[in-house]
This record gives C-alpha cells, sequence and structure tokens, in this order.
C-alpha cells in the first residue's frame, strides 16, 4: 500500500509521518509516536477511551483516518500538563479520586478539557453531556463529574484571581 | 473484632489512624497524565498479531479441519492447532485440586460453546490475521445443545462434557454440593407457613473498558516474558507452565496494571497460546481479544436459579429452610466447582436456622463458561435470600428489620455448614442503617446484640 504523508501538530509540535492510507489515528499516535495515553477499549467508537482533541474539538481517534489530521492540531492526554505542571483537570481527577484501572482517564480528560474550554461555568448537566460518549466501568461516574465541577471552579478562580 | 485483630496482627499498624483519612492513590498520578503502561502500550520488533478462529456453533463435531488456505495467505507466519500443544486439556482450578480436567486450549473433535477457540493464526498484521481466520474451513456437525440448567440435568439431554460424563461437577461422589443440618422435613412440618419461591438470574458480562490480551516475549535466555492484564499471574504462570510442559522458572509473568477487571480476567486463557505461539515462532506475540470478543466469549457472572422454601412461625422464627440452587457453569469448569461450593456455604444467609438443606448444583449447558464476577456465587444468592426475607416479613406481618433481627445469626450460633458464629455484626448493621434511613425500630430491636442470643 503507498504511504501518504502526514503533516499536523501534537501538543503543540509539528510532526511528519508517512502512514498507510487506512491507518487509524489512534495507532499513528500510539506506534509511530509513542503517545500510547490514548488507549483503545473497543475500536468502535463507543467507549471514548481513544478520545482526542483535532482542533479542539472531541473526536474518536480510533474510527479517525490519521491522513485526516492533516494540517490539524491534535491534542491528546499527554498535552494537557504545562512545563511539567498538571492541568486543573488532571489534580482533580487524582485528588478526587475520579480514577481507579485509569484505562477511560485520558479519554474523560480530554473530553473534560473541550467542554471547559469552550464553557468555563458548566452546570451538572452540561458535564454529564460532555463525558456521555466516554465509558467508566469502575467509578460510577459521581467522582468524575464532581472532579470536572471542581476544576472548572479552579480554573475560573484562577482567571479571576 | 478481636479476632481481626489477630489475624492481620502482622500486616498493619493497629493505631486506627488510617480509618476516616484521604489517603492518595499511589497510581493516580500515572493515570492522569497517561503515563501508566498497560500491557499493550509496549511495543516489540517484530511482534505477530493472534487471532482466533472460533466456532459459530453451540455444539458440534468437527468432522475435518483445513488450514491449507489460510497457510498459502503471504504475512501468515504459523497456524496453531490442538495438536501443538503439548498438554491440551486442562482446568484453571487443578491447582486447588479441582477435578478433572475438562477443557482444551484449542478444540479438539468438538465444539461446546459459541466461540470457542479452534485455530490460532499468527500473522505479521492484524488485517493479515484476520484474513486468514476467514479462510480456514471447518467442517461442523451441528448436535443438539442444551442451554438450561435444569434441562441439562434431565435424562436424555444432550451430553455437553464427556470429561465429566454428565452434565454435573462431582462433589466427593455426590452430583451436588449439599448442606444439611438439622431436620428440616421436621422444620416444615412444625412451622405455622411454608412457602416456596423461584429466583433466576441472567449471565452478567463486566465488560471492562479495556479488553482482556497479553504480549509474549522470547528471551535471549530462553525464557519468555508474558505481559499479561490478567489478575491471576500466579494461576496463569502455573497452568501455562502444565499446558506448554515447561519448567515454571521458564515463564516470567509480568502484570498487576489491569484496565477494569471484576473477576473477568482471572480464567486462564489468552496467554497458552500467545506462549506456544511465541515458542513456535521465536517471535514476540500479542493476542488481544476484540471488543466482540469480549463480549462473546469471555466469561460471565454464571446465570443461577435458586428456588427457596422456608417454614416460618408466626412470632417470625424461621425454623427450616431448604434451598434448591443451580450455578450454571457453561460449557467448562473454570471457577464454576468453587463458585457453586461458595453458594451452598452462604445458604441459608446471616440467619440462625436450626433445620437447613442446600443442594448446590453446578451444571454443565452449552452456554459461555461462566468464571469469577465480584462475589460470585454470593450475590445472586443474597439477592434471592433477601426478597425471600421480605416476603416472609409480609407474611407474618412483621416489620422487614425487626424480622431479621429476629432471626440474626448471634456469636456462638453454630451455621449450616458447621462453623460456630463468631465476630457477628449483623444486627448492629442494621440498627445503624435503620437509624441513618430514619426507619423507626422498637426499643426491643434496639437493644438487641450479636453478643446476646436472639428472639
Amino acid at each position: 500500500m503507498a504511504k501518504l504523508p502526514l503533516i499536523f501538530t501534537v501538543n503543540g509540535a509539528e510532526q511528519a509521518e508517512f502512514v498507510d492510507g487506512d491507518a487509524l489515528l489512534v495507532d499513528v499516535l500510539r506506534d509511530k509516536l509513542g503517545m500510547t495515553g490514548t488507549r483503545v477499549g473497543c475500536g468502535q467508537g463507543t467507549c471514548g477511551a481513544c478520545t482526542v482533541l483535532i482542533d479542539g474539538a472531541p473526536a474518536l481517534s480510533c474510527l479517525t483516518l490519521a491522513v485526516r489530521a492533516n494540517g490539524k492540531d491534535v491534542t491528546t492526554v499527554e498535552g494537557l500538563a504545562m512545563g511539567g505542571t498538571l492541568h486543573a483537570l488532571q489534580t482533580a481527577f487524582a485528588e478526587g479520586f475520579a480514577t481507579q484501572c485509569g484505562f477511560c482517564t485520558s479519554g474523560m480528560l480530554v473530553a473534560a478539557k473541550a467542554l471547559l474550554d469552550r464553557d468555563p461555568d458548566p452546570d451538572r448537566d452540561a458535564v454529564v453531556d460532555a463525558i456521555s460518549g466516554n465509558i467508566c466501568r469502575c467509578t460510577g461516574y459521581e467522582p468524575i463529574i464532581n472532579a470536572i465541577l471542581a476544576a472548572a471552579a479552579d480554573l475560573r478562580g484562577a482567571r479571576s484571581a | 473484632m478481636e479476632h481481626v485483630r489477630e489475624f492481620f496482627a502482622a500486616e498493619r499498624g493497629d493505631d486506627g489512624k488510617a480509618v476516616g483519612t484521604s489517603l492518595a492513590r499511589s497510581d493516580a498520578l500515572g493515570h492522569v497524565t497517561g503515563q501508566t503502561q498497560f500491557y499493550a502500550d509496549r511495543q516489540f520488533p517484530g511482534m505477530l498479531h493472534l487471532k482466533m478462529v472460533r466456532s459459530p456453533h453451540h455444539h458440534a463435531r468437527i468432522r475435518s479441519l483445513d488450514t491449507s488456505e489460510a497457510e498459502k495467505l503471504p504475512g501468515v507466519v504459523r497456524v496453531i492447532t490442538h495438536k501443538d500443544v503439548p498438554a491440551n486439556v486442562y482446568t484453571i482450578l487443578r491447582l486447588i485440586q479441582v477435578e478433572p480436567n475438562d477443557e482444551p486450549v484449542l478444540a479438539e473433535d468438538k465444539v461446546r460453546f459459541k466461540g470457542e477457540q479452534v485455530v490460532a493464526i499468527l500473522a505479521e498484521s492484524e488485517a493479515v490475521a484476520r484474513e486468514a481466520v476467514a479462510r480456514v474451513k471447518v467442517d461442523y456437525e451441528e448436535l443438539p445443545a442444551v442451554f438450561d440448567v435444569e434441562e441439562a440435568l434431565k435424562p436424555g439431554a444432550p451430553l455437553v462434557n464427556e470429561y465429566h460424563g454428565h452434565n454435573w461437577f462431582t462433589y466427593e461422589g455426590h452430583h451436588c454440593r449439599r448442606v444439611r443440618h438439622g431436620d428440616v422435613e421436621k422444620g416444615f412440618a412444625e412451622a405455622d407457613h411454608v412457602i416456596e419461591e423461584r429466583y433466576e438470574s441472567s449471565p452478567i458480562e463486566h465488560a471492562p473498558v479495556e479488553t482482556t490480551g497479553c504480549i509474549v516475549v522470547p528471551e535471549a535466555n530462553g525464557r519468555l516474558t508474558c505481559y499479561s492484564n490478567t489478575q491471576a499471574l500466579f494461576f496463569t504462570l502455573d497452568n501455562a507452565g502444565l499446558i506448554l510442559n515447561v519448567p515454571f522458572q521458564k515463564l516470567r509473568l509480568i502484570g498487576g496494571t489491569v484496565g477494569g477487571g471484576f473477576g473477568g480476567k482471572v480464567d486462564v486463557i489468552t496467554e497458552p497460546v500467545a506462549m506456544l505461539g511465541a515458542m513456535l515462532t521465536g517471535r514476540p506475540v500479542k493476542y488481544a481479544y476484540s471488543r466482540e470478543e469480549e463480549m462473546q466469549v469471555s466469561s460471565p457472572r454464571a446465570a443461577e436459579r435458586l428456588y427457596i422454601k422456608d417454614g416460618v412461625m408466626n412470632d417470625g422464627r424461621i425454623v427450616a429452610r431448604k434451598v434448591r440452587l443451580y450455578v450454571d457453569a457453561g460449557a467448562y469448569s473454570r471457577h464454576s466447582p468453587y463458585g457453586t461450593t461458595k453458594a451452598s456455604a452462604h445458604m441459608p444467609g446471616p440467619y440462625t436456622i436450626p433445620n437447613v438443606s442446600v443442594d448446590a448444583h453446578c451444571v454443565y449447558t452449552n452456554r459461555t463458561p461462566s468464571s469469577a464476577m465480584r462475589g460470585f456465587g454470593v450475590t445472586i444468592g443474597d439477592f434471592a435470600l433477601e426478597v425471600q426475607m421480605d416476603k416472609l416479613a409480609r407474611l407474618v406481618g412483621m416489620d422487614p428489620i425487626a424480622f431479621r433481627i429476629r432471626n440474626a445469626y448471634r456469636d456462638g450460633d453454630m451455621k449450616a455448614h458447621g462453623e460456630l458464629t463468631k465476630g457477628a455484626a449483623l444486627v448492629e448493621t442494621m440498627q445503624a442503617a435503620a437509624q441513618i434511613a430514619g426507619w423507626p425500630i422498637s426499643a426491643e430491636d434496639a437493644a438487641a446484640s450479636s453478643t446476646r442470643a436472639g428472639g
């Protein structure tokens, strides 16, 4: 199969790869770039573990052809912390016991970031809606919802301070 | 609580300071940064992908097997059948003396459930492996299948598992695990009321977000390193050693990071065949369930059916309880003989009843083999028992909490399976629950204690 060029930005850094036309974005991130924080839970677009941001919008990287990301800006869980400082969502998830096995965590964090970037003061329903495409089998969701609301408040406080 | 302190004396400080404090999870930072390494996050040069030819039938004889077209496909490196497996037939709990071995790693002359492993394909890519799976020709003669535990026990039912010779697991010469305490028929004869109810549950799939799988790497020193998400590293190591007929020290299991288990990852299914693939090819092998495989072939919680017959007095004392309990093991034993024993020992619930009889059947059917899941053998029984307790309370016109306190076991009471009760806390737990829920209880029940004889 002929390889196609893929030039895109991942977590702020430009990347260039030659990929198969049927290569999936998640496989390029994991296997070629070594960013294994993005997980594969179903390969069918139903669990949300592979969620990344493409130009700021959440996307299922297990259903996205890698070449579709050409020229785009991709954010993964590895891009949330800035210069060694955790994102408020990461701190809130860790402190609020919003992780158990950790397999859904990356996708949850990325979906939540998309929400908070768009809406800094979401209500509970908006949070539930934002993670409605992400399955967690451990926590029962409540700690995750609370952590996202706590992170939103934290970010608002930091902005107004 | 003295016995708890005694059992755990060596394991913790007894300063009582851990309870009530919030301790950070040691793995949380890895999880939130994406740095936690699950087994599939490792890459090895030359890694092969293993895909499985699976039975499309619930029950069928294998007349013939033709892998020639699959072998011709470019990118296919090796095809594995049961003939390649050094000791093909096993059962996981043989490590704790459960007999007989009743499950093939790869099917031999028969398949006993839909999705059973028949032929393993090793290929350079997942896509090639999948294509090769489709090219394997298996000639099946379909056999009558049985899907119901009571149907399976009737004379003339299709025989599911020849290694047992009948559709039940044998407990020390008996067709079920039995508990006998007092004289249950005498109890029923003396009771003011006798009722019998039937309870039933479906299989439940754990559906972990990370599917079951492993990667096996042949090392230069002749060992195999297996990165697995199993919940049972030592079950896996020991069973794999026996299946592959290699010394245990030749196998190195690395795990502990499990993307959701809930009991669904305690069977030993993917590792032995991936290890064999690595031995036969000298290359790393990855065997990961697809989501569809996780749902179809990984062991669920067993379906159970219970008949509970109780004799109860007008004053609320239960004087006799007879339980017939069926655990649907599916086609193979896995953890169900143990789960069924646990189910029998759990009866008649946390209540002191002078006359108890339990028959707990571990039954083979042509359904997906069932295995461990959070409190297996106990959870469904508890559901049935507690619904039954509410029905009995209504029958004798008692408050459900008062009815349970009346019958709750107390320290020193003899349990049906012959152990003396100690460390009971049911009465105190119900008192606390009633208080939190604002549920009124009588002064007498509020003063009741697990250390004093009950009603």
